[in-house]
């Protein structure tokens, strides 16, 4: 008997399969036609179109990526772009189908919605099913809508923001394949000083086998305007790939701040290989938290361009690599401006022969004159077979800067196993203790629902599996 | 007269292949405190570790008996719930983790029931005050940062909670100054019941004098060389262990 295992998680939670109903979907891998597809279905205007088409054009012109993970596995000639459930957009959950509507519940996120979201949006494989938001925020101009609707009743906006000046497709080959078959996804715009105290969140849920996801969040916290906004990502495992290639434009303006959460628990079939970049103006702040506990592969690297005087980034992130998982994740803090400020704690845990790597970029660009930066990286490895490393890359053009640095990778000892056991602690149990206080400096940094999910994820990974 | 508490029958054990105990004898009557005293080498270290069940040293040969049971193939933490308890020269550290949140999942996993919070922290501040130790002790992780002294009390105030029948302390004398040895060594004293036994490894006299033994046993070359009562610490002071070790050799 194991006592401090929680009783009260059920992981197969995360595994719920539902039976792949869909109104369409597009033919296996990528071509000049899935792209006109998807967008003709969408009913798009024509800049989006033409978007998505030069998008695909640079897609093919770039090469896989040869650093990071291993992607060689990867066929994209496999994987299903575009896949509509069978379920239109709905605001009242009552009206989403019901097999779709108890998956979303099995993960709490109705509940959640109750309790302690302003907004929700629920994305099903491509499409969004619900999407939903409280009247009193409404009343004060925010925007949060599904981004194909946003498309439709913003184009404008849209068309100014998108892909244009934070990510383009020119960035890298994962960027263009994004541009070209992106769904779904959030739009979110907080007007001028109005502090939205309640978090957002959207939540995204892949269903069907082989299949891909590749939503787009947009979100623009204009001037002194404060939002926190929660990202929920999952998917039942399968035996083929699945892909998600997702986007985040964050636009904090001048003395906004954003807080951007994220617990990415896909199941270990998945590729992730997401793209997130803030771009932050003056004394504008922007704070990611990050939890990457799940996918086959992960690629990411949330980045902040302090390109304002006086901006500031927190990036707070936790890895968690299991068998068969190699997670490549870090922080890319671009300073561009005077008196910025950037602050990185990665923790990263590997066990079973996972893979864990801190690759992050501190940028110190010659007009940060006073800039302040840390970064903190660290690994654990539970076991002998497991790997982790840490590549922190630091660029300083500018002489009159502040920067702490610390790197180190370690192992669970066996004497901390003994010593632990000799207190009556099972090894499994010991383990398990050993990482909580490893990742505790972030726990105790993070919103209290997100730092309990955390803790329950590490028992479940530690306690749940291992004997 | 009580009955006996621990046995060790003819225990060889290995480390890294080599063999540090040779055929050791012991037994340890229940409320008893045993010492044990040895030139450096003699295996004292690795005796405990063996009682405890360290995987890095294989037991080859012979029974250790508590309570009667065979416990050489019982993992660490079952030799924990049974009672028994290491206290260690220089414990891990442990960051993350506060020695109050440390103690109180080590006491739930021994007794297998959860104690309410409120007595909990009763019981905490009870012993610390005993061992002097000052309250914000209990937020700090555990032994990050803690001088020797601190890690011992520390270890001692493990103990004082966990209540265990078989006490090892294990060179707890080494880095401590003399008000903090006098201070550990009275509230070892001070919490050992009738039924709890102590085993005493050490270099030094001083620690006897607070907690005077009932037996005090040399080991030498992996074997329990000689017994006696707590007189045999004196005279091991004057003529040093090779005289004794040179009566028993030849």
């Amino acid at each position: 008997m194991k006592k401090t295992i929680v009783n009260d998680i059920d992981f197969s939670r995360y595994n719920i399969k539902n039976e792949v109903r869909y109104s369409y979907k597009t033919e296996k891998g990528l071509s000049k036609k899935i792209v006109e597809e998807i967008s003709e279905r969408k009913n798009e205007p024509k800049w989006m179109r033409d978007f998505r088409l030069k998008s695909l054009e640079i897609y093919e012109s770039k090469p896989m990526p040869t650093w990071g993970v291993d992607l060689s596995q990867l066929d994209i000639n496999s994987i299903v772009a575009y896949l509509s459930p069978d379920a239109k957009l709905k605001n009242s959950w009552d009206e989403v189908p019901e097999d779709i509507r108890s998956t979303f519940e099995r993960l709490g996120i109705p509940e959640a919605e109750k309790k302690a979201l302003a907004g929700v949006g629920a994305q099903y494989d491509s499409e969004v099913v619900y999407h939903s938001i409280k009247d009193n925020l409404a009343k004060q101009g925010v925007i949060f809508e599904d981004m194909d609707t946003a498309l439709k009743k913003y184009p404008d906006v849209i068309k100014e923001y998108f892909m244009t000046k934070n990510v383009t497709p020119n960035d890298h080959k994962f960027a263009a394949l994004h541009g070209a078959i992106w769904s779904g996804g959030t739009f979110v715009y907080v007007p001028e000083n109005v502090k939205v105290e309640v978090p957002l969140q959207a939540y995204f849920r892949m269903n069907a086998p082989g299949t891909g996801q590749f939503e787009h969040t947009l979100i623009i916290a204009d001037r002194g305007s404060e939002v926190r906004f929660i990202e929920g990502c999952s998917a039942p495992q399968y035996a083929v790939s699945n892909l998600h290639a997702g986007c985040v434009e964050l636009f904090v303006k001048e003395g906004a701040r954003l807080i951007y959460s994220t617990i990415e628990n896909w199941s270990k079939n998945t590729y992730n290989l997401n793209t997130k970049r803030a771009l932050v103006d003056k004394d504008g702040v922007i704070e990611w938290i990050s939890g990457s506990f799940g996918s086959h592969k992960t690629m990411l690297y949330p980045a902040s361009v302090l390109r304002g005087k006086g901006a500031k980034s927190e990036y707070t992130g936790v890895t968690f690599a299991a068998k068969g998982q190699h997670l490549d994740t870090g922080s890319k803090m671009i300073h561009l401006a005077p008196y910025t400020s950037s602050k990185v704690l990665a923790k990263s845990i590997s066990k079973d022969g996972g893979i864990t790597n801190y690759r992050g970029l501190l940028r110190i660009g010659p007009n940060a004159e006073g800039a302040k930066a840390s970064v903190q990286c660290e690994g654990l490895m539970i076991d002998e077979i497991s790997r982790s490393d840490t590549m922190p890359i630091i660029e300083v053009s500018n002489d009159n800067v502040d920067i702490g640095h610390e790197a180190k990778v370690g192992r669970i000892s066996d004497e901390q196993i003994f010593y632990l056991m000799t207190r009556g602690l099972s090894e499994d149990e010991a383990r398990s203790m050993i990482v909580r206080g490893f990742v505790e400096p972030v726990a105790k940094s993070l919103p209290l629902e997100y730092a309990v999910e955390l803790n329950r994820l590490i028992k479940l990974e530690l306690e749940g599996t291992i004997g | 007269m009580k009955d006996n508490l621990l046995e060790i029958k003819n225990v060889k054990a290995d480390v890294d292949g080599k063999e540090i105990l040779k055929g050791l004898n012991l037994t340890i009557k229940r409320g008893e405190i045993h010492a044990i005293m040895g030139p450096n080498g003699s295996g004292k270290s690795t005796l405990c570790n063996v009682i405890m069940g360290n995987p890095h040293y294989t037991v080859t040969d012979g029974e250790i008996l508590f309570e009667g049971e065979n416990i050489v193939n019982l993992k660490v933490n079952e030799r924990a719930k049974k009672g028994i308890f290491l206290s260690f020269q220089s414990p891990e550290e442990i960051p993350g983790i506060t020695v109050d949140n440390f103690i109180r999942t080590s006491l739930n996993a021994v007794t297998n029931k959860n104690m309410p919070m409120l007595q909990f922290a009763k019981s905490m501040k009870e012993k610390m005050d005993m061992l002097d130790m000052k309250p914000e002790y209990r937020t700090r992780y555990l032994n990050v940062g803690f001088s020797g002294g601190e890690k011992k009390k520390s270890e001692i105030l493990q103990m004082a909670m966990l209540n265990p029948k078989l006490v090892m302390l294990d060179e707890i004398d080494s880095g401590l100054d003399i008000d903090a040895l006098r201070v550990v060594a009275e509230t070892v004293r001070k919490l050992k019941t009738e039924d709890m036994s102590i085993l005493i490894i050490t270099h030094y006299n001083r620690i006897l004098d607070y907690l005077e033994p009932d037996v005090i046993s040399v080991l030498a070359h992996g074997r329990i060389v000689k017994e006696g009562d707590k007189n045999l610490a004196k005279e091991l002071e004057k003529t040093g262990y090779e005289s004794i070790l040179d009566e028993v050799l030849s």
